[in-house]
């Protein structure tokens, strides 16, 4: 299977040619309900991670609440 | 009965009524466990948290989430280490897809040495913001016209710096302060500098709707007991302020009756 790089909060992972963002997601151990994930700077709706495939390059960030003033 | 009331003097930010004044920050603790217990000793309802990147290299890292619940504290999403309004905008439409905040702590920063704020930027964002729906708090510095114009531009609460971020000075402008609190209708809230119990009582007997205090609860060398200290003095400030205090006079005046002296 061909594999494809793709950049994760800033760190560059290999993932299959055909994953979706929900696959990654998974694979990462993400609580889905408490962050929010932007692709290409454009932030996704959490539910339909299932159905957006992971390109060449993606850039995603993953982000959620820590202590802060 | 008069502890009662105190209860009923609630401080209403857009629309939302809370019974404490103490909004206190998470960061700086050193661990979550302390944190959890410091907020629960100050009382406080609504607590400022940041927006950060997800350690994708350690999973099993514990989530603030799962030490402050977010159904029991409100969580005040900032945008702390923003330095124009583009990525303020990006962080607290992140900070809202997380799970639907609206209300939200801008904050545009326009020196990394100060961290005073940059107004021209900060304007600009919360138009912004407020067009789009979110009830923004903002953290400002202490001019009263750029405070005016904050209001005009939709802000839902005033938070005018007491002293830079994390100094510990106190309120260094108490006359601009007052200024800012008698010029609006919208809660003003001192947000940063505060460095010990009696700055907060200052700020509440200033006539100021709340306070937020981050470092110098954390970063005390007992942080619970300067959490419930800055409880105590944010009750004592508003009590005072309540109360209506007497007037300032250069002469003495005695307490005791001067009538039947021996």
């Amino acid at each position: 299977m061909k594999k494809i790089k793709i950049k994760v909060n800033g760190k560059i992972k290999t993932v299959l040619s055909n994953s979706k963002l929900s696959d990654l997601l998974n694979n990462l151990n993400i609580p889905i309900k408490k962050v929010a994930i932007e692709l290409n700077e454009e932030i996704i709706d959490k539910k339909r991670s299932n159905n957006i495939k992971l390109k060449k390059n993606d850039k995603i960030e993953i982000v959620h609440f820590i202590g802060g003033g | 009965m008069e502890e009662d009331k105190l209860k009923k003097d609630k401080l209403i930010i857009a629309k939302k009524k809370f019974v404490s004044r103490l909004i206190v920050g998470t960061g700086k603790y050193k661990s979550m466990s302390e944190c959890a217990k410091a907020i629960k000793i100050s009382g406080a309802e609504i607590v400022t948290v940041a927006v950060r990147r997800v350690n994708i290299l350690n999973k099993n890292k514990p989530l603030l989430m799962d030490y402050i619940d977010p159904k029991k504290i409100t969580y005040l999403p900032n945008t702390a280490g923003c330095f124009n309004s583009k990525d303020a905008l990006r962080t607290l439409r992140l900070a809202r897809e997380i799970g639907g905040w609206k209300l939200v702590k801008l904050e545009v920063l326009g020196d990394k040495t100060n961290l005073f704020p940059d107004m021209i930027e900060t304007l600009k964002t919360t138009e912004v913001l407020a067009k789009e729906g979110f009830k923004v708090m903002v953290y400002c510095n202490d001019d009263p016209l750029m405070a005016k114009r904050l209001e005009n531009s939709g802000a839902d609460a005033i938070m005018p710096l007491a002293a830079p971020i994390g100094s510990g000075l106190g309120i260094l402008n108490k006359i601009n302060i007052q200024i800012i609190r008698n010029q609006t209708k919208l809660p003003v809230i001192i947000d940063a500098g505060l460095g010990q119990a009696s700055d907060a009582t200052i700020a509440m007997e200033l006539g100021c709707d709340g306070v937020l205090v981050n470092t110098a609860i954390a970063k005390a060398k007992k942080p619970f007991e300067m959490a419930l200290a800055f409880k105590n003095a944010v009750v004592a400030g508003r009590q005072s302020y309540n109360s209506g205090r007497i007037s300032k006079t250069v002469m003495g005046n005695p307490s005791s009756p001067t009538e039947g002296i021996i």
